[in-house]
Order: C-alpha cells, then structure tokens, then sequence
C-alpha cells in the first residue's frame, strides 16, 4: 500500500488536462472508464423513456398513444439501445475502471485504443437514433432484424443501421483486445492467474466471447446489406438463400452475446457477496472453471431459440439437451454464492441488498429459462411475454442489478466519497418491488398465450398489462433517484476511507480513499497480493 | 425460522390451489394429446423449480437470518470443498436427465406426422391467413374480423374476442388427425392455436409440418407468434372444429360456392358491381396500409389517392397487385373477380381517373 500510494503521489504533475479536450483526447483507464458509464445511464435512460412508451400504449386494450408501426420501432430501438449501448458499455466502463487496478496495473495496456473504442460509441449510438428521423422511420423488425422482414420488407434507414452496428462491432472487438491485453501483459508480475479476482476472470472470458460472436454479427449484417443493396440472396429463397440461415447466423452471435452481459455480473457479485459476509469467496477455482464452462457452453446452444423453425428432432433433441446443461455450472455459482454467506457476519449495505436479490431473481430469471429450454415445452412458451419476463429477469435484474450493485459498491473508490446510504436503500426497494410488479405479471401474461411484440392485445390480457405497466412507470421514475444519489454523492458525499467496507479486498481498496489519476506506477508486491485475496 | 417456513408454505399454498385455478395464469391444457403432454411436462418441470427454488432459497434466507453481524454473528473462514462442488454439481446433471427423457418421448412424438388422415396448407400473409385443402380443392383468406377493426381506436366498445375474431375461420373434423403444411409468402410468421398445441414458423420459401388430433368439438383461438411487420398483432387465427358429419356439409358448401366464383369470373361486371365488391375487398386486403381513404402511410406505403399506378396503365397495375413489387406483398391468392373488383375500386375512388377492370384481364395477366 505505501509504495503504491507514495509513487503515485509524485506523479501529481501529471493530472488530467482541463476543460472538455480532457475528455476528448484522455487516455486514462479511469476517465475512459467514467465516460462508458456516463455515455451507458444516457443510453439507460433512452432506452427506458422508449419502454415507458410501450407500456404506455400497453396499458389498455386498442391503440390510444401511437400507431402499430411506431410500436414496432420502440420495441426494436429499445432492445438495442439497452443491449448495445446500455448494458454492454457499462460493463466495460467497470471493466476499465476496476481492471487496472484489480491488477496492479498503471493503466490498459492499449490505452489510445482505448480512446477509440469509447468515442466510437457515440457516434454509432448518433446513427442509431437518427435513424427515427427518416423516411419510413427506425427499424421495426425487433433488436433479432430476422430476414426478409430486415432485408426486403424493411425500411431504407435500415443501412443506417447495419453500418451503426458494424461500429458498435469495432468498438467491442478493440475493447475487448485491450482488457485481454492488459489482464495477460499488463498484470502484476507477482499476480498468478489463479490470483485474479473474479471480476477480472469473468472479464478476460468475456473479452474471448466478444472476439469470437461480435464478428459473426458483423456477417450477419455485411450479407443482409448485399442482399439489401447488390442483389444477393444469402436469406431469400427465390435466390436459393435461406431465411432460416440468417437465425442460424444472429443467434451463433446472439447467445454468446447474452452471456457477455452477464459474466462480468457474475464477476461483481462474487466480489459483493463476500465483503458482507465477512468471509472468502466460497469455491474460488470452481467460479472460474463455471464461468469458463458457461463461456464454452455459450458457443454451442444457439439454435435454442430456434425451435420452431422446421429443425429436424434430432437438431431439437441435441440443442435441448446442449441447453439444459447450462444449467449445471450457473446452479455451481448459485450454490457458491449461498455458501459464501453461509456462517458469515452479514450486513446489508445497499450494494449487498442489489447483491441478494440479484442472486434471487436472476435465480428465477434461470428457471424460466431451463423451463424454456425445454424443446417440447417451448412450442408454447415460444415468443410470448413468458420469454419477454424470462430475459427482463436475466438482464435488468441480473445484469443491470449488478451493474448499479458494483457502481454502489465502488463509487466510493472513484469519487472518494460516500453516498447517501438511506436514501440508496429507499432507491433500492422502490426499485426492487416495482420491477416485480412490471415483470411477474408477464409470465402469467404468456403462458395464457400472449404473444410478444405486439401493440395490441384481447381483453383477457387486460388486467396483467395494466399491473405491469403500472409498475413499469414506477420503476422508470426510480432511476431519477439513481441519478440525484450518484450525483449528491460527487458533490456533497461525506469523505471515506481508503477501504469503506470493512470485509472488502481487492488490490484498489489499498489506492487512496479516491483512487489516484496514476495508480500502481510500481507494481503491487507478492506478500499486498496475498493479502488482498478474496478467496484466501 | 418459522414465521418464514409459515410463509413460505402460505405462498406455495396460494399459487397451487386458488392461482391456477383461475383463467388467464398458467399454460392452457388444450384439446389434444400433444398440447395435454406439454402441459403435463411444463407443470412437472414447474414444480421442479419450485423445488430447488425452496431449497436454495431456504437456505439462503436462514443464513441471512441467522448470521447476521447484528446479532454478533461471527464469520467462519472456510471457503473451499470439493466434496460439495462435486455434489452440486452432480445432483443437477441428475435431475436434468430425469427431466430430458420425458420431454425426449414428447418431442419425438410431436414431429411425427405420418400418422395424419388429412392435411391443410397454411400460409401466412402479412398480416392473414390462407387456408388450403389442396384434396377438397378449397382454399380461402382469413383475415382480422371488421368488428375488431372497427374497435381498434374505440375504447369503450371491445367486442368479445377483440383481436381474437376472424371473417372465414379454419374449419377442421374432430377426432382427425390433421396435418398442418406451413409457410409464408412473404416474411416469416408463425401458426400458432395454444389449445392445440401446435406453433410452426411459416418461412417464405420453405414449408414445415405439424399436427394435431383435435378431441372436442369447439372453437380455438389463436394469433401470430413471429413479429411480421405493422400488424403483427392483428392477424389472429380462429379454428372451428365440427362433428365429421358437419365438417362435411362445410365442405360441400364451399366446394358449390367455389364453382359459383368461378362462374361469375367469366361474366362481364357492371362498374357498379365492380365498385362495390372492391370497397369491401379494398377495407379488408389493402386499408391498413394504403388506409381507408387511399391516404396511405406515406412514404413507407405510397397513397392510393393520386397514385401514378392507379390513374396509369392497367397492365401495370394488374401486374404490381398480383406479384407484389418491394414492400408490397403478391395478392396472387385472391379470386380473379375480388382482384379485378379491388383495383378498379383503386382506379375509380379516391377522385382517380383509372379505366375499369374486368376478371377475365386479371385471368389473362396471371
């Protein structure tokens, strides 16, 4: 700790540069890393005002607020703002925040790079909304863009889009270069694999996922922009293409894709749950051998949601049986994680209640999806509300969840400061009521045969409707709250400690109360490394 | 620990006894052996998750309880066992094997069609339905019904089965097997009847199979399970299912009124008939793109009102309506007097200045 805090003391000299050119040119891994995050909550609140509009013309049976084809735009343009310029971007804004310094690193390895990857988000994230302005409007074949609705029958913003997601690909592909690059070339000499905290393992298995899916998307959309524009018929079959390729192809993506958004949450809870239970992380090595075997898993289930397309059995009865499998070491991180608390002094700060009912509810978000991975089952699960519930409970109170659970957890490292903890306990059980009510219902809502996607429904779906909507309003107006804490917390926190939680470990809770501009100029020592182990 | 245990057996109580019971929360048992089989499958893996849901949970609960800082709980320090990774590991692969034979069993007797006594082609349009007997040479349009239409934008006055309606329904024999034929003309749509237990894509260019044998006599409704375009959600599916005997008067009636539109095809149609057989054409096959009033969407669905193709040739427009150009679907499916009727309504209406349309030119451009 003193070497650390003693070498960055001389670098003061070196602080940021002033004004807004700080932001533009910074190669910081913290600055960086405070610009994905801002640059995520906007897209947040984007994406969420887009879902408070569908729940809007939701709330009651006929069309009151919009027409069927606006409809079909917000749903496609919040599904993709949520995953690709929400949840993803937050996720490396964590991972460039706390990777250098989980491994005793002065900064990414390529940090220019790193520069490049943020500042083509906003530009890619530009295009995307543009496209809400042209002729025909946004695309409004769902955030999936099957063909021929996405080639044939889509309208022309719809290149817009293929070029917006190529350089959302660029941006991934070069961020997830740079935390491989760092977690391999960047770590402490004294820091062995099987050192790294989970975080940082769930990380360097995603940066693998993203390298492998994003450019496989990226053919997915190159093929639908040459059918579209030069007379290709990679998906139409008048031209002996295949519009079930194109699943075949976005879901080789796809599901790789949902465990990217997840990993790095598994990553922070496993951190969460031990600093309040006051006791190691439970099964260190199997976290990272599940982790590891979901990644693996991930590449070889995609045609699950493909069930219904004329597969033949044999292809159902393999993906059936390849689907439930993930089943096992996700049910290992679940059991870990409950072993974790087992017999330990809990307290219940509030990145430890987003911890909880994380492991809760995304636990449930897991049932329903082992129940539709079900290929029998799924012929009537298959896109309906049940699967809307299903991946709302993985996704906004699995990966979302532990995305403000870590920003809780480490403001006080980034800002030195402490956030106003009753107020974030009332933002945390406002938020975790009203995200039941908006979500359970729909399970119920699918199962008695709502399909999804539509703006419309019978009257037998009018009650649960009103209810999700209702909480879904709820929980939207929550994250004005987030903002007040986040901000009240930068300006008027009270000052911290260098470790503000008491049971926390980690090579950053050992950098000044706010982390410095510089950290870990010299490397951490074996004997610092030791004793910031989580799981020792 | 036991206010909690009380709490937990009160919920599990409620959603087994009073919440299933009622319409509108779980899957719906249907009227066939597949549909009775996914849902006896659904509620065994249902309960399954319960299951493990009260164990995990459980225990999770208790520790947070009862070892907790406020009470001076202290921590224990251990934090590795190989003999419990290895049983947590193993009891799930168990149970996932317990789970996957009986869906295996389903799943292969729900993809075997052979068995079928007769078969329907479906194919999905955007956004309707066609249906044909390609034995009983039958074949007809299923579209949203007006009633439904009409109350879209009207919010006090839903009919019964609002969105769940259609004009011609599918209608099939009760204790046959029947397979199902789908596909698409267009993009991709899904056949999707929750009573029957049957959801197939309908993938243009390609066609997939399903069945079902339907046990009683009824009428099962059902909707569009793959997003579409505009009106996904309003192309619904409505099976009516009759005693053999009545299935077969049904099919001697439309196979009378099927010679009748052919016979009428060859005559010569006054304007007038023309017009007024194309209003209704044009309000059920073409208003909810080009509106109504010809205003259309514009820019993504072009006006009526005005349109160079309307007030233009009549090859053209003959040509466009039967084999689609870009966005607009091929209407090739109607008869040749509805599609004759339609686009002179088009031509005429809307202050257009086209010439009128007979059925014997859209006989001779096919």
């Amino acid at each position: 700790m003193t070497t650390a805090t003693a070498t960055s003391h001389d670098d003061h000299h070196h602080g940021p540069e002033k004004g807004i050119m700080r932001w533009v040119k910074t190669t910081n891994h913290k600055d960086i890393g405070t610009l994905y995050l801002w640059f995520a909550f906007a897209m947040l609140l984007v994406g969420g005002a887009m879902a408070m509009g569908i729940r809007m013309e939701l709330l009651q049976p006929g069309m009151q607020v919009m027409d069927p084809h606006f409809f079909n735009q917000l749903t496609t343009m919040h599904g993709l703002i949520m995953v690709f310029g929400a949840i993803m971007p937050a996720m490396v804004g964590l991972g460039n925040w706390l990777i250098p310094m989980m491994v005793g690193a002065p900064d990414m390895a390529l940090p220019r790079m790193n520069n490049w990857s943020f500042w083509i988000l906003p530009f890619a994230g530009g295009i995307l909304m543009s496209t809400f302005f042209m002729d025909g409007g946004a695309p409004a074949f769902g955030w999936t863009f099957y063909a021929p609705l996405s080639t044939t029958f889509a309208p022309d913003s719809t290149d817009f889009f293929i070029f917006a997601v190529h350089l959302l690909g660029f941006s991934s592909i070069m961020g997830a270069i740079n935390i491989i690059a760092t977690v391999i070339n960047m770590r402490a000499p004294e820091m062995k694999l099987m050192d790294m905290p989970l975080f940082v393992w769930t990380w360097l298995i995603t940066s693998f996922l993203l390298i492998g899916a994003m450019p496989v998307l990226a053919g997915a959309v190159t093929m639908m922009l040459t059918d579209r524009n030069f007379g290709t018929a990679f998906f139409d079959a008048t031209g002996g293409g295949d519009p079930v390729m194109f699943q075949h192809i976005f879901w080789f993506f796809g599901h790789p894709e949902v465990y990217i958004m997840i990993l790095p949450a598994f990553g922070i809870i496993s951190h969460i749950i031990p600093t309040f239970s006051r006791k190691p992380l439970f099964g260190y090595s199997s976290m990272v051998y599940a982790t590891a075997s979901i990644a693996f898993l991930s590449y070889i289930v995609w045609a699950h949601h493909m069930f219904l397309t004329g597969m033949p059995v044999a292809g159902e009865l393999y993906f059936m049986y390849a689907t439930m499998m993930i089943a096992v070491p996700t049910g290992v991180k679940v059991f870990n994680w409950v072993s974790t608390m087992w017999k330990g002094s809990m307290t219940f700060e509030t990145p430890m209640l987003w911890a909880l009912s994380f492991v809760i509810l995304f636990t449930i978000g897991g049932f329903s999806g082992l129940m539709l991975g079900i290929a029998p089952a799924d012929i009537q699960y298959h896109d309906t509300y049940f699967v809307v519930a299903h991946f709302h409970y993985v996704l906004v109170t699995g990966a979302l969840w532990a995305i403000i659970a870590a920003t809780l957890y480490w403001l006080p490292k980034w800002t030195g400061k402490m956030y106003n903890e009753s107020l974030a306990k009332v933002h945390f059980w406002w938020a975790v009521i009203s995200v039941n009510v908006l979500f359970f219902p729909q399970h119920f809502l699918g199962l008695a045969g709502m399909p999804r996607r539509i703006p419309d429904y019978s009257l037998q779906f009018a009650d649960f409707n009103l209810i999700s909507s209702l909480g879904g309003f709820a929980f939207g107006a929550s994250f004005i709250l987030l903002a007040y804490i986040v901000v009240d917390c930068i300006r008027n926190g009270k000052p911290v400690d260098a470790r503000p939680w008491d049971g926390a470990k980690g090579l950053e809770w050992t950098l000044s109360a706010k982390a410095d501009y510089h950290t870990f100029n010299t490397p951490p020592s074996r004997e610092l490394i030791e004793n910031e182990s989580q799981h020792s | 620990m036991k206010r909690l245990t009380a709490l937990l057996s009160a919920l599990i109580a409620t959603l087994s006894t009073r919440a299933f019971a009622e319409y509108g929360l779980n899957m719906t048992e249907g009227v066939t052996s597949v549909s009775r089989d996914i849902y006896d499958l659904h509620m065994v893996i249902f309960w399954v998750c319960v299951a493990i849901a009260v164990v995990v949970f459980g225990a999770m609960f208790y520790s947070i309880f009862a070892h907790r800082k406020s009470i001076g709980h202290k921590a224990a320090n251990f934090h590795e066992n190989t003999k419990a990774e290895f049983l947590w590991t193993g009891v799930p692969i168990l149970i996932l094997i317990a789970m996957a034979i009986p869906a295996s069993k389903v799943l292969i007797d729900l993809e075997d069609t052979s068995k079928a006594e007769m078969t329907v082609k479906i194919t999905g349009h955007q956004w309707k339905w066609q249906y044909d007997y390609p034995e009983e040479g039958i074949s007809f349009i299923s579209n949203l019904a007006q009633t439904s239409k009409d109350a879209i934008n009207d919010n006090n006055n839903k009919p019964e089965n609002y969105l769940l309606e259609v004009d011609n329904p599918l209608v099939l024999p009760v204790d046959t097997s029947v397979r199902f034929l789908v596909t698409s003309s267009d993009v991709i749509h899904d056949w999707w009847v929750p009573d029957l237990g049957v959801k197939q894509d309908g993938n243009p260019g390609f066609i997939n199979d399903a069945w079902a044998q339907i046990d009683e006599i009824g009428v099962y409704r059902g909707q569009c399970a793959e997003l579409c375009g505009k009106d996904h959600g309003f192309m619904p599916i409505v099976v009516d299912v009759r005693s053999k005997e009545d299935y077969k008067t049904w099919v001697a009636e439309q196979q009378s009124a099927k010679a009748a539109a052919v016979a009428s095809a060859t005559k010569t149609w006054s304007e007038d008939e023309l017009m007024a057989q194309g209003e209704n054409v044009y309000n059920t096959s073409c208003a909810a793109c080009h509106k109504k009033d010809g205003s259309g969407m514009v820019p993504v669905f072009p006006a009526m009102k005005g349109s160079k193709v309307a007030n233009g040739a009549a090859s053209d427009h003959i040509n466009i309506v039967l084999h689609g150009k870009g966005g607009m679907p091929a209407f090739k499916m109607l008869g040749d007097a509805d599609l004759a009727s339609v686009m002179t309504y088009e031509r005429k209406a809307f202050g257009n200045t086209g010439s009128v349309i007979q059925p014997s030119d859209v006989k001779s451009a096919r």
